[in-house]
């Protein structure tokens, strides 16, 4: 529980940091890269490596390139229809995280379940 | 385009806000964390880029936007839209480097110790963002 706690701490206070920088640097669209920071690899991976080690990260980094490689379809997709589509914000990024979830499982069929 | 630094931005973001990113920021990280606990590192690490965080901070940033225009008297709903798909592929350059980040921690660990592992990974996702980042402006 204190670990998990901790872990809250830790990922509330990078995720913070880095929304302060994405605010602050301009022009906006370079802002947002700090929307796909490493944050919660950076608030996991100290805990993570002290309790499982280091071949446990290393196998994490491998499955991330996956992760990312889903979060770069899904932004490119909320980008796309927020320009061309009179939605919400909120709604429309929320409903293509589905995007990331059926392009990470892909990967994870095709690549890092082998 | 030229990087420039504005510190007034932070003004338009309220404590309130600030606390939710925070509150956010903590339940996904713990949310993979127990993934991870639960799945092992394959599953659990491509949590590592889960975008759980980002619908609220796009939604913020046309909020932010739609208060702008309104205290000029616009109404502002199409550039509260246009600004969210600008802040949308800022993000996918900030994704690839995240690949870049993963990249790193896979080949350089466990051979090397953690911190210069960390500080590298992290070089080099700023690097590749801002390259995809370039890129995109010039194109």
């Amino acid at each position: 529980m204190i670990e998990l706690l901790l872990r809250f701490l830790i990922g509330g206070a990078v995720v913070s940091l880095f929304a302060v920088l994405g605010d602050t640097v301009k022009p906006e669209s370079l802002g947002g890269i700090f929307a796909a920071a490493p944050t919660i690899a950076l608030a996991t991976v100290v805990i993570t490596l002290h309790e499982r080690g280091a071949a446990y990260v290393a196998l994490e980094g491998r499955s991330m390139m996956a992760g990312a490689a889903a979060f770069f379809v899904y932004a490119c997709a909320v980008s796309w229809v927020m320009m061309r589509r009179r939605v919400s914000a909120l709604p429309t990024a929320t409903v293509l995280l589905l995007v990331w979830a059926g392009v990470a499982a892909t990967l994870w069929a095709v690549w890092l379940r082998g | 385009m030229r990087l420039r630094l504005r510190f007034d931005s932070l003004r338009e973001t309220t404590p309130m806000e600030y606390a939710r990113h925070f509150a956010a920021g903590g339940l996904v990280t713990v949310a993979a964390s127990l993934i991870a606990h639960r799945y092992g590192p394959i599953i659990g690490g491509m949590f590592l880029a889960f975008p759980g965080i980002f619908p609220p901070s796009i939604s913020l940033v046309a909020k932010h936007k739609r208060e702008r225009e309104a205290a000029q008297g616009f109404v502002g709903v199409q550039s509260a839209q246009a600004e969210a798909s600008v802040e949308a592929a800022g993000a996918s350059a900030g994704a690839a480097g995240l690949g870049a980040f993963g990249l790193v921690l896979w080949k350089c660990l466990p051979g090397h110790t953690l911190l210069p592992v960390l500080l590298l990974a992290v070089a080099v996702w700023a690097l590749v963002a801002y390259s995809m980042w370039w890129l995109r402006e010039k194109m």
